[in-house]
């Protein structure tokens, strides 16, 4: 990062390059608990990214005038206030997936994904280059959480945001919608992300 | 006596059953990066502990005389400005997470500068650990479950303070548990041969998966215990001290999927 990439380029680089999933493995926490079903994680996506975009945009805003030693705090705090926005908006216009969340959604608060754009990205760059790898940050994000929630989904209950795909002879696998599966289906994921980086590398050195 | 059976299901299921880490998925974060060996692993889950048992006192205190509508020192300066009955109804639960979040930060900060001058020792054992643990979400996460307990539509069935702290601590426990178990399976699997797209954190997931499992062998023990401990047989026996709350639809269906067949036993 020593040379400036452009907004695009940030945009880019955080939805596969730097997938917050897989490649950094941060904010584990919910992309464990809210992905057993693909509707949850999909609202949990939505609601970090909020949070990240306003995040980002108001600590790049107010960079200049941060100090050092209390930007943990300002950050923690900048957070914590737009999780409330987020947790309050569910409470009121989905009540059933806000319940369903239930503490995950304050969780968010101490999501390492957050501080940490702020810190690697936000407390020194442009509000738009800000804004922008909040978003390429977010998509990633969703797409790490949807693919765990589509697995498990799929497996567990034969269906997909409710709809049955699988024959209804198929033994729905409970134990993939049980917390246990939510490791299994991880980690299995993420060995395969694993061997296709490795792979490609691979064939990059070769040519 | 029934106060006291109350506290050790408390704790029993805060431990083992609704583990922390491996029921609940919080504090994942330092159980995939510190458990690389047993003193480490052992260091971090007291720091946690410990820190859980003081953001569990402070968010009770303030949650029970600050947060919550009619409590004592916010009616008391709401009762300044407005007549008494706009007083009592003053509700500052919004702010929660916002409080929540400054007290542990601030109080991690004000540990760390104590056991840094008083107990050099301690500090050198865990006082490492004790910055990454604001953003450990298992702190957050003990505030949250006693603010649940605490803001409830009738006041007798509110939480009391021991019980608070009880469930803190041991939350701590299990999460110490779960973390020194963890590092005792990763000093083995270091001389295993992983295939080299599993190895790190890919291996150390599956393996949480199989823990997590065993875990859930523990599920109904406390509604078990609660039978056999109470003096009059209770009704509902499927109903768990702390109660399962619904996060998540995984979470709902396990307790729909196990309840029965741990009433079925029982039988």
């Amino acid at each position: 990062m020593s040379n400036e990439p452009t907004p695009l380029e940030r945009f880019i680089q955080g939805i596969i390059p730097e997938n917050p999933t897989y490649r950094q493995m941060l904010g584990l926490c919910p992309t464990l608990a809210v992905t057993g079903n693909l509707k949850s994680a999909m609202t949990m996506a939505g609601a970090v990214l909020f949070v990240l975009f306003c995040a980002n945009v108001i600590v790049s805003l107010i960079r200049n005038i941060l100090k050092p030693h209390l930007r943990i705090v300002i950050f923690t705090l900048t957070i914590a206030t737009f999780v409330t926005i987020v947790d309050r908006f569910l409470a009121a216009y989905m009540y059933s997936m806000s319940k369903a969340l239930g503490p995950y959604i304050p969780l968010i608060i101490v999501n390492c994904i957050i501080i940490c754009r702020c810190e690697v990205c936000a407390s020194k760059q442009s509000v738009i280059h800000a804004g922008a790898d909040a978003i390429g940050q977010s998509i990633g994000f969703a797409l790490g959480l949807g693919s765990i929630a589509a697995v498990r989904e799929i497996l567990g209950a034969g269906s997909l945001l409710g709809f049955h795909v699988l024959p209804s002879c198929w033994p729905n696998w409970v134990i993939m919608a049980l917390p246990p599966g939510a490791f299994f289906t991880f980690g299995l994921l993420m060995g395969t992300v694993n061997w296709f980086v490795s792979k490609k590398e691979k064939k990059q050195n070769n040519a | 006596m029934n106060y006291l059976i109350d506290i050790f299901l408390i704790a029993i299921s805060a431990a083992l059953i609704n583990n922390f880490v491996l029921h609940y998925f919080v504090g994942i974060c330092p159980f995939i990066g510190v458990s690389r060996n047993i003193d480490m692993a052992f260091g971090m889950g007291c720091a946690v502990t410990f820190v859980m048992a003081i953001a569990a006192f402070i968010s009770w205190v303030v949650t029970t005389f600050i947060l919550i509508p009619g409590a004592p020192v916010t009616t008391f300066i709401a009762g300044i400005f407005l007549p008494a009955e706009q007083a009592k109804a003053v509700d500052l639960t919004i702010l929660s997470y916002i409080v929540y979040i400054f007290a542990i930060a601030s109080s991690v900060q004000f540990v760390e500068m104590y056991v840094r001058k008083f107990f050099p020792p301690l500090y050198k054992s865990f006082g490492v650990f004790l910055p990454l643990i604001t953003t450990n979400c298992a702190i957050l996460f003990a505030c949250l479950m006693i603010m649940s307990k605490v803001v409830v539509d009738n006041p007798a069935e509110a939480w009391d303070i021991g019980r608070a702290l009880v469930l803190a601590i041991f939350g701590g426990v299990g999460f110490t548990i779960a973390i020194v178990i963890m590092a005792g399976i990763r000093e083995e699997l270091d001389m295993c041969d992983v295939p080299k797209p599993f190895q790190g954190a890919a291996i150390t997931l599956v393996t949480a998966g199989i823990l997590a499992m065993g875990f859930m062998g523990f599920t109904g023990v406390d509604s078990g215990l609660r039978k056999a401990l109470m003096p009059k047989p209770v009704q509902q026996a499927s109903i768990t001290p702390v109660k399962p709350d619904d996060a998540g639809p995984s979470l709902a269906l396990a307790h729909k999927l196990v309840i029965p067949q741990q009433e079925q036993n029982d039988k």
